[in-house]
């Protein structure tokens, strides 16, 4: 790890290489790519929450003018399970039967056929004229009640996994993971306090503002080309390949730019479903979702219920704590609930514990990925059971965390033992923080709570190239999201010792750079960023030997330096330096051109934890919350470009806010999404929130070259705690459900 | 379906062009017109992405019929860099960072231009409201503002 | 299956002409002002081919005239204009705040008064305000313009008093009296961008001791329709629109209340807010009463 004193660029804020695209209308997304003698795509989606599906005749859309093709499950293979890599998780039957219906329309919205045609209007037309038999049966929409030995069953084959033994009844209970540590009971019993809750929060969605889209051409020789927004086209080819059956040689992925995923934009929908439209059609396809559609049909993340006790001795430190996770799967296994489970009592220092965690099948949308899935919920339920014992122990609520914090070497809940990591140093510089220092303004209230997640590594490669003038390609395949590109070019830039200008990043195709696994778990900038700074090691090497041949010295005496390569020091070479542009130049004569490649399975992702607080003020008489300042604090690491680091600490403190206070999914008896729409699921706008201040905090993570820490999933887990102590505050009375809605906040208010 | 000839000006431009009578003229704008700048977030004018200023008002493009472009005069995304480069909005908000996936950045970026036209000299919260019908899912808005802010110090300094 | 149409007539006459033509043909035609409830319809709830008659181009639709008696505003006219007219925001500040609510600046740049009415939500910000200003509908009818008082409009959800061939042309409302003062609240959850859980608009018009003499009160979102809450301006009439006639008048807004439990709200939510509103709308209308004298 380098030490910090010695980086140049590293931790600047420079212009994004791919900004000026992005403010002039000129970057593509996922919808933006028009091709000749295109056909437009549209699916048939279920009326139903719960139905069998008995027949579909395409007979008559098929028949229509301008109607090219049309298909139904029953054109797609059936696949055996098989797992997935990726945050995606889940099972590869899973969620190909989540792009196409086979047997059972599992939610309302659930794709059953698909049509292309020349027309958007011509393909809605179609869909009105497939004919679809159902045969209804009971929604399961309740969590509890889905998980009761009566519930209507949504797989009949569903046997939880997870258990010592498989049982021998099929369920709704998809699996079941548990984690222990310790005596349970002696830790009660040492206790001075308890607090016991359930804490209820129902699916919310990632919101991300561009729709999926994708479009997609198949040739006569089966080949198959797909542009789409994708947190990752290198897995999107891979699950296109096993949904359709098809080679993976035979599908070139293109990510276009990316319209916000936060997770979501980590499993297909549309592509498979393009690729087969397309290969029947012999023409090139596109699909765009409708906002609605996005609502009703892609993976939000799970609902919860969640029962948390713990208990703490009168000094503050926790002796027992014990939950009980139940987390929606959708009509699909694939929840979250192993992080869930894995992070609930991750930040602190625990003798004592029992957490288990199941994953439930229910008749709504299969959940996907948001922004460290699964986090968020069981975390909420811990962080609100910690301010209640600080209440009762008339303690500081930092004080309490710092009490208990989990430090370097600290056995974490879910196995290894923590290398350096910034809990502690986070909550101490929120006690210094002027916000915190600062008096609850007359008639607020202030909440603080703690954010954590493991990050992730895994697989990435890079590609370093120098042009004949000495500048520098960086080629990876991490769609950019929020600013990976700069992150890259800072880090080679700093690794070349060459200015940032001199460095540009492109995101590849997968036949134009290899493999990398999705952009997600908060892994980019680490495990990727690691494999630019590795290739451009490769390069340095590289120059140094071309350097050493061309002065006649051994390489062991040449040194880079500040984008240079100059004779080791005692060696007596009377040779002029070259820089990177000499060598490029003179590239011809020293072996070709010069290339720099790495590829890792990138390990060692720290952890990233975080301390969040903020001041609310709630309106007595309307239950309307008024967000009056909001401070979050977390440990980057090393922040390669600050002020990205700073978004997404701001922008998941929003989407925190949001989900907190106003966002969730309503249904109706019937199974129907109340509220698919920007309208009434209420994300934060400009005039809800105020300026977002930020703190970040710097422990370097001894894996990554830098120091980095992925900063990308942490932000968001904080604010549903923190907003329910400040709510609690502000008001004498603890609401535990989320969202804090104005109705909820009143009725708590007129019940006390 | 007998298509309606729509006579408008974009970006100063002389366009003529023909839809179909329920086209939207976002449609029109990226379907026909080949102005993929503005976005679609929503198609129900709940997210703002698909701004524009019609006649020196902002609307949502989603939420206009093309055929009422006729005789109009329209500037989209496309329009707001001049032949000198970057308008200092544009500049501010890469300065700032304040955008982060930039599905959102068009349509804020033609927003935040109308209200500088108006208000040159906005607070936070006027911006704030001002941009309530733009969302955006990355940023929680402060960089946004900031940058519009900063924007607006820049151009009262040239004035 | 019909085919959709765009036409723009210029006059009433035209307009008129065109709704008795489909009316005969059969075919279905549909008024367009600023487009923002019709576009998101046509998108999603009733996407039916119909002739669209766009009314922007008819200059009765469009006009705004501030005259000593009466004050008319187009049915055509969008928010944003009506915000910058100076004259009109003094006169009849209430109404104006509640255009200013409807959505974002983007929908305020099509959305209009006309449209906000014609759509009969009962949740329209408008509505409660206008009808407190006791505003007259002008409505274009193949008899000659007839005129409608703005309460008895709507008459149920999503439905108006239009017969077939008729359409609204504009607004009309008295010039108000001396030390009048009007206002409009309504709840969100957020503070931008959403639909009124509940609304409220008052009128009052003070004696030269601050004593009311005429009251009116409006409510939104919590019955079928705006409502012209009597009972409420009975409240307020005779007394100096205290915290003790405010709080009376608000029991009477809750009393009148019919409201459901939907996405937005549950039936004691908006009953209960419905209150508080008009508590605060009427204190405020009472200021600006006030300020006016």
């Amino acid at each position: 790890m380098a030490e910090a004193v010695d980086l140049r660029v590293v931790g600047t804020t420079p212009v994004r290489p791919d900004g000026v695209d992005k403010v002039t209308g000129r970057a593509q997304f996922g919808a933006d790519l028009n091709m000749p003698n295109m056909l437009h795509g549209r699916i048939l989606r279920s009326p139903h929450a719960h139905a069998r599906i008995k027949r579909v005749d395409l007979s008559k859309a098929l028949a229509m003018q301008g109607v090219y093709a049309a298909v139904s499950g029953a054109d797609f293979p059936m696949l055996a399970s098989g797992e997935v890599s990726g945050e995606a998780g889940g099972d590869l039957a899973d969620i190909a039967r989540n792009v196409m219906a086979r047997d059972k329309a599992l939610y309302h919205g659930h794709a059953v056929a698909a049509v292309a045609a020349t027309s958007l209007e011509v393909a809605e037309q179609a869909l009105d004229a497939i004919e679809v038999d159902y045969e209804v049966l009971p929604p399961v929409l309740d969590v509890l009640e889905a998980m009761a030995a009566d519930a209507t069953l949504l797989d009949e084959q569903c046997f939880t996994k997870g258990l010592s033994e498989t049982p021998d009844k099929p369920s709704n209970i998809a699996a079941m993971v548990k984690l222990a540590r310790g005596d349970l009971e002696a830790g009660f019993a040492a206790a001075d306090v308890v607090v016991e809750g359930e804490y209820r929060i129902p699916m919310a969605h990632q919101g991300y503002i561009e729709p999926h889209a994708c479009t997609a051409t198949v040739n006569e020789e089966g080949k198959a080309t797909v542009w789409c927004c994708t947190q990752g086209h290198f897995d999107f080819r891979t699950m296109t390949a096993h949904i359709l059956g098809c080679k993976i040689a035979d599908l070139k992925f293109i990510a276009s730019e990316i319209g916000g995923g936060f997770g979501g934009k980590t499993v297909v929908y549309l592509e498979p479903v393009a690729v087969m439209l397309s290969k029947k059609a012999g023409r090139p396809v596109k699909l765009v979702m409708t906002r609605e559609e996005v609502f009703r049909a892609t993976g939000p993340t799970s609902g919860s219920v969640v029962r948390v006790k713990v208990g703490a001795r009168k000094d503050g430190r926790i002796t027992a704590a014990k939950a009980w996770l139940a987390y929606e799967a959708g009509g699909l296994a694939g929840a979250p609930v192993g992080p869930g489970v894995m992070s609930i009592f991750a930040p602190y220092d625990l003798d004592n514990f029992l957490v288990e965690g199941y994953e439930v099948l229910v008749n709504k949308p299969k959940v996907a990925a948001y922004r460290a899935p699964g986090a968020p919920q069981s975390m909420h339920a811990m962080e609100v059971a910690l301010d209640d014992i600080a209440r009762q122990l008339d303690m500081d609520p930092l004080d309490l965390r710092l009490r208990n914090a989990a430090d370097e070497g600290t056995q974490a809940p879910y196995g290894p033992k923590f290398p350096p990591i910034g809990f502690k140093a986070c909550i101490e510089a929120a006690k210094k923080h002027p916000n915190y220092l600062a008096q609850v303004p007359e008639g607020a209230g202030r909440g603080v709570a703690a954010g954590f997640w493991f990050n992730i590594g895994m697989q990435s490669s890079a590609e370093v190239r120098i042009n004949e003038d000495g500048s520098v390609v960086v080629m990876e395949g991490n769609p950019d999201i929020g600013g990976s590109r700069a992150s890259m070019c800072l880090m080679a830039a700093e690794t070349l010792g060459v200015p940032y200008e001199q460095v540009k990043t492109y995101v590849g195709d997968t036949e134009s750079t290899g493999y990398c696994m999705v952009t997600g778990g908060s892994r980019t900038t680490f495990a990727t960023g690691m494999a630019v700074v590795r290739a451009c090691e490769d390069i340095i090497a590289e120059c140094k030997a071309r350097a050493a041949a061309t002065w006649g010295v051994d390489k062991d005496q040449v040194e880079w330096q500040d984008g240079t390569a100059v004779p080791a020091p005692g060696v007596n070479a009377d040779v002029n330096p070259l820089s990177l542009a000499d060598l490029a130049a003179s590239a011809s004569a020293t072996g070709g051109p010069i290339l720099g490649k790495a590829s890792l399975n990138a390990q060692g992702a720290g952890a990233s934890f975080s301390i969040n607080f903020a001041d609310l003020k709630v309106d007595k008489e309307t239950g309307a919350v008024e967000v009056l300042s909001y401070t979050a604090i977390q440990d980057a690491g090393k922040a390669i470009h600050p002020a990205y680091v700073e978004g997404q600490m701001q922008g998941g403190a929003a989407q925190g806010i949001g989900w907190a206070l106003n966002e969730e999914y309503i249904y109706d008896q019937d199974g129907v999404m109340e509220n698919a729409g920007f309208l009434d699921y209420r994300m934060p706008v400009a005039s809800d929130l105020p300026m977002i201040d930020t703190e970040i905090v710097e422990v370097p993570n001894p894996s990554h070259p830098y120091g980095v820490r992925g900063v990308g999933e942490t932000p968001i887990v904080a604010p549903l705690g923190v907003a329910a102590n400040a709510v609690r505050d502000a008001i004498g009375i603890r609401i535990n459900d989320l969202p804090m809605s104005p109705p909820r906040i009143l009725a708590a208010l007129d019940a006390a | 379906m007998s298509k309606v000839h729509v006579q408008t000006t974009i970006n100063g431009d002389q366009v003529e062009f023909l839809c179909v009578p329920q086209q939207t003229m976002l449609e029109a704008l990226r379907d026909v017109l080949g102005k993929l700048g503005t976005k679609e977030g929503c198609g129900t004018g709940d997210c703002g992405a698909c701004t524009i200023m019609l006649d020196g008002r902002l609307v949502c493009s989603c939420l206009m019929l093309a055929a009422e472009a006729e005789g109009q005069e329209l500037t989209t995304i496309e329009g707001i860099a001049g032949p000198d480069g970057l308008h200092v909005l544009q500049r501010k908000f890469l300065e700032h960072a304040a955008l982060q996936c930039g599905i959102c950045t068009p349509g804020f970026i033609v927003a935040a231009k109308a209200l500088l036209d108006r208000n040159p000299n906005p607070d936070e919260g006027a911006i704030r409201y001002w941009l309530a019908g733009n969302l955006c899912r990355c940023t929680g808005y402060d960089k946004i503002v900031r940058a519009v802010q900063d924007a607006a110090k820049e151009l009262a300094y040239q004035a | 299956m019909g085919e959709f149409a765009y036409v723009a007539p210029t006059s009433v006459a035209d307009a008129l002409d065109v709704l008795r033509e489909h009316a005969n043909n059969g075919r279905r035609a549909q008024m367009l002002a600023g487009g923002t409830d019709l576009l998101v319809q046509m998108r999603g709830l009733d996407k039916a081919p119909r002739t669209i008659v766009d009314v922007k181009k008819i200059e009765e639709a469009n006009r705004l005239d501030i005259g000593s008696d009466e004050i008319y505003i187009g049915a055509a006219i969008p928010s944003a204009a009506l915000n910058e007219n100076a004259a009109l925001k003094a006169l009849l500040p209430g109404l104006i705040e509640a255009a200013d609510l409807i959505g974002s600046t983007q929908i305020q740049g099509r959305a209009t008064l006309g449209g906000n009415l014609c759509n009969a939500s009962p949740a329209a910000d408008t509505t409660p305000a206008m009808i407190v200003n006791r505003g007259v509908c002008v409505i274009a009818s193949g008899g000659g313009n007839r005129e409608l008082p703005v309460e008895a409009f709507c008459t149920g959800v999503g439905v108006n008093a239009l017969a077939d061939g008729e359409f609204l042309l504009g607004l009309k409302f008295p010039h108000p009296a001396a030390r009048t003062g009007d206002a409009y609240l309504r709840f969100i959850p957020r503070t931008e961008m959403d639909i009124a859980v509940a609304g409220c608009g008052v009128s009052v018009t003070l004696d030269a001791d601050g004593r009311c003499v005429d009251a009116a009160v409006g409510i939104g979102a919590v019955a079928p329709t705006p409502l012209k809450v009597e009972a409420a301006a009975e409240a307020l009439i005779g007394t100096k629109v205290d915290d003790d006639a405010l709080a009376a008048a608000g029991a009477a807004c809750t009393a009148a209340a019919s409201p459901i439990t939907d996405k937005r709200g549950t039936v004691e939510y908006r009953r209960k807010v419905v209150a508080v509103l008009c508590r605060r709308t009427g204190a405020i209308a009472r200021d600006r009463a006030l300020g006016a004298s």
